[in-house]
């Protein structure tokens, strides 16, 4: 049985994913309807449960405003952030909202925040791979977008602690596709992954050593996918439905959330196919027996769809400038994501980088593979990943606000993490025992400009004429592209308190509330865990009785106990398989209470060996817990 | 002398000490620095330090891990890159160095304050000249006018720039050799001496690049 198996997820703007390493080889994990890929919707049912995947999906079109898809743009952001998105997307955000407040989406008659509905895809994907393993799944490694700041991670960490997994680690998507992408061969060289998916674009620049992964260089837009070509074609779709109907007509299907998203739906159907064919049919039934009909032709399609796959572009001669190499001194190009299934996308891919790339990993899956890979690096290693080391970097510059309002970069992009600073800071007037610091994430000149993570507040400073206190204040990215900043006033040696107010994220104690909440919604996800937990304990004393009965003391037993232990165990057997958690439960107490003698016997016989100067390893109770071990000081030779 | 990252008898990875980024790597404090033996030692350092090796371990072997493998990155990030490297090497030897930088140029641009910039002597005519030409590029773009007269001047400054740019760039070189040779059995003064030369050296470099960067401007426009 596969207990404690880390998983591996891709949490997708448009579709999610679990894999596991079977063996030598990742293996994506396919739910209860047997499909690989698990939409990212999100949908409220009539007696207000959770509905996640394709099971959701008929709600965005009968009851759109109970349903919600492309969560993923909205992760780590804050109101003024998003209004563009929602312009374009039927995001429904709740009517109390505060400013400054982490955004709320409603659904239905309920509100829920960006984390906590990625939280209930992240629980479907737990709860696929628990049924595939028969066992509990606690541990994870998700990926995010390698263009993904503080925030958002943030936001993506939270989501995995609502859905009540420990997240080990977050990857950048590109370079988990790397990982996937170079297990099977030893390669060497310099690699180029290019990832346009649903809703982000990533580029990152890698080198390829004996099994060391190094990000040399990455950028992306966080904001960039097949769902803008997907509102594209909406608009287009709008305009000429105004064009046929009138304006009046237009404001009535615009203003019908189904009407919309049956045109959504046609949309992405066309484009779907304009990969494969020459051109594409729309057809949509609009309100009043109407109907939209169109022909796109690949010609089209591919003039309309130019000025965003160009936006592609910059990004990537950024990425090639700072690793300071030329399009030939790339040795492969991968391409990630579906978005890179459509033809034009390819051929700038091909002309921008003068390779052919590669398309032989299916570019939904590869992915969530490579988490795959790299959780089973972090469990441990197998003989396949044992030489394999991921050194990342951080995809944008850490900044503190300093006179004027101005920018002060201490961690350059394109630093390889865990990476930290050093600051020093004093006081201004005599006594202050408080020094605000603001931090930022960008590559502008100006603070207003970058993106603000959050306001720290050293506070306990001891007071001293102004000028004279030190406060070293230690800025670390750590190996999930994750800021922590610790402080130390120096003359004092004081360790300085920090109050962290993060400008767009959820407080320690909210991700508990929520965590505790989302059981409401999940009743079912709660009962089995009980019963998986049960049948783990279960198996746990059925293999220490199975221990037992060869130790002596089994036949200091009577009869009658030891048929009666029998009895419990092949009864414990019988139902630790079914799902009633309460006969598993009442197996296990009744299983305890007969062997209670057992163990003590057990238990007396250890003690006499022992005093006859056996090693207690000689009998068969457990070693004790190990000492610690003593850390030894750090010494220069 | 290197700093020992690992317990001698168990091999348990250990909190860091202190020490300058020459030491974290067992290498002298000399310029001269062989960086395909500096990757090697990155590598594998790496391979024992990142902290994926260290998700099961527990708390205060992370917090080790996390803390080692970050100053083995900030120490490789600063040393592989020359200008860098130098730079650290300056500071660590208690020299101040002027902010001559593109920050600080950037700092000065976006709050509109003038910044002090001492113009090397050497470069002044030239300079003065440059500055004239790209004055003058400014106003005939702004009038949409087109003069090939003067892009191509502009353009013979840049190339004399750069190939500035490619002697100074020598110039440290050898400034770095006499330290290398000095750094063990040269006096103080020597020593100081060197310093103050190799300052000297960014300083005109950073000059000479934020003019290039000027041009570039300039032109780009």
């Amino acid at each position: 049985m596969a207990t404690d198996t880390i998983v591996g997820i891709d949490l997708g703007t448009t579709n999610s994913l679990v894999a596991y390493m079977q063996g030598d080889s990742p293996v994506v994990i396919p739910g209860e309807d047997g499909l690989n890929l698990v939409p990212s919707v999100v949908a409220l049912d009539e007696k207000n449960q959770i509905v996640v995947g394709n099971a959701a999906r008929k709600y965005l079109i009968e009851t759109p405003e109970r349903a919600v898809y492309s969560v993923k743009r909205l992760m780590g952001r804050g109101v003024e952030d998003i209004q563009e998105e929602l312009k374009l997307f039927p995001f429904q955000l709740a009517d109390d909202l505060q400013s400054g407040e982490v955004i709320r989406i409603k659904l239905g008659e309920k509100t829920f925040t960006p984390p906590e509905v990625s939280a209930f895809i992240l629980r479907q994907l737990k709860r696929n791979a628990e049924r595939f393993f028969g066992a509990a799944v606690t541990q994870a490694v998700i990926t995010v977008p390698a263009y993904f700041n503080d925030a958002q991670r943030q936001a993506t960490k939270d989501a995995g602690r609502i859905a009540g997994l420990n997240v080990l680690r977050l990857v950048n998507e590109p370079t988990a596709a790397s990982l996937a992408y170079g297990l099977d061969k030893k390669k060497h060289g310099i690699v180029v992954v290019y990832d346009l998916g649903g809703g982000t674009f990533d580029i990152s620049i890698l080198k390829l050593h004996d099994g060391i992964f190094e990000v040399i260089a990455t950028n992306g837009d966080t904001h960039l996918g097949g769902d803008d070509i997907d509102n594209l074609l909406i608009a287009i779709a709008l305009d000429d439905i105004r064009g046929e109907f009138g304006l009046g007509f237009e404001n009535e299907v615009r203003r019908s959330g189904e009407a919309v998203a049956r045109i959504r739906q046609a949309v992405i159907e066309a484009k779907i196919a304009l990969s494969s064919q020459p051109a594409a049919k729309l057809d949509v039934d609009l309100p009043g027996g109407k109907r939209y009909q169109r022909e796109i032709s690949l010609e089209v399609f591919e003039q309309m769809i130019q000025p965003i796959i160009d936006r592609t572009v910059g990004p990537c001669k950024q990425a090639l400038k700072d690793a300071n190499l030329k399009p030939e001194q790339i040795d492969e190009v991968v391409l990630v994501g579906g978005s890179t299934r459509i033809p034009k996308v390819r051929r700038l891919v091909q002309d921008l980088f003068q390779r052919v790339p590669h398309t032989d990993l299916n570019p939904d899956e590869v992915v969530a593979l490579g988490a795959a890979v790299q959780a089973n690096i972090l469990g441990g290693g197998s003989d396949i990943t044992k030489e394999m080391l991921l050194l990342d970097v951080t995809p944008l510059s850490l900044g503190i606000e300093v006179a004027g309002g101005v920018t002060d970069k201490i961690i350059l992009r394109n630093s390889t993490v865990p990476a930290s600073a050093t600051q020093y800071y004093t006081t201004q007037v005599d006594g202050q025992t408080n020094v605000a610091i603001h931090v930022l994430q960008g590559e502008r000149e100006l603070a207003r400009d970058c993106r603000s993570l959050a306001r720290f507040d050293l506070k306990g400073i001891p007071p001293m004429p102004a000028g004279m206190p030190r406060v070293e204040v230690k800025f670390l990215i750590d190996a999930n592209g994750i800021l922590r900043v610790s402080a130390r006033e120096q003359r004092s040696g004081k360790e300085a308190e920090i109050d962290v107010q993060p400008t767009y994220g959820l407080t320690d104690e909210q991700v508990e509330n929520m965590l505790l909440e989302s059981f409401d919604y999940a009743e079912e996800d709660f009962r089995q865990r009980q019963v998986i937990e049960a049948r783990r304990e279960a198996d746990t004393i059925l293999t220490a009785l199975a221990k037992a009965k060869k130790n002596p003391a089994w036949q200091e037993l009577t009869s009658e106990e030891r048929s009666k232990v029998e009895t419990l165990e092949n009864a414990l057997v019988t139902v630790k398989d079914g799902d009633d958690y309460h006969a598993i439960r009442g197996g296990i107490d009744a299983l305890n209470e007969a062997t209670m003698r057992l163990a003590e016997l057990m238990m007396d016989m250890a003690v006499s060996t022992a005093l006859k100067g056996k090693a207690m390893n000689d009998t068969d109770l457990e070693e004790g817990p190990k000492a610690g071990h003593p850390v030894a000081k750090a010494e220069f030779k | 002398m290197r700093a020992v990252h690992f317990c001698n008898s168990c091999g348990k990875v250990q909190p860091p000490v202190p020490v300058d980024y020459f030491a974290f790597f067992g290498f002298p404090r000399k310029l001269n620095l062989d960086t395909a033996a500096l990757e090697k030692e990155f590598y594998a350092l790496s391979r024992r330090l990142h902290p994926d090796l260290f998700a099961q371990a527990n708390p205060e072997e992370r917090a080790f891990s996390l803390e080692q493998s970050s100053m083995l990155n900030d120490a490789y990030r600063t040393l592989k890159d020359p200008i860098k490297r130098t730079e650290y090497l300056l500071r660590l030897e208690g020299v101040e160095l002027e902010e001559q930088s593109k920050q600080a140029t950037e700092k000065a641009r976006a709050t509109g304050e003038l910044k002090k910039q001492v113009v090397p002597p050497d470069l002044l005519e030239e300079v003065f000249e440059l500055n004239m030409h790209l004055e003058e590029l400014r106003m005939q773009k702004k009038m949409g006018e087109d003069d090939p007269a003067l892009l191509e001047e502009i353009g013979k400054a840049k190339l004399s720039l750069e190939e500035k740019y490619d002697a100074l760039f020598n110039e440290l070189r050898t400034e770095w050799n006499n330290w290398d040779k000095f750094v063990d059995n040269g006096t103080e003064a020597d020593r100081r001496k060197i310093l103050d030369r190799m300052l000297d050296v960014l300083n005109r470099r950073n000059y000479v690049r934020n003019l290039v960067r000027d041009v570039n401007e300039a032109l780009e426009d």
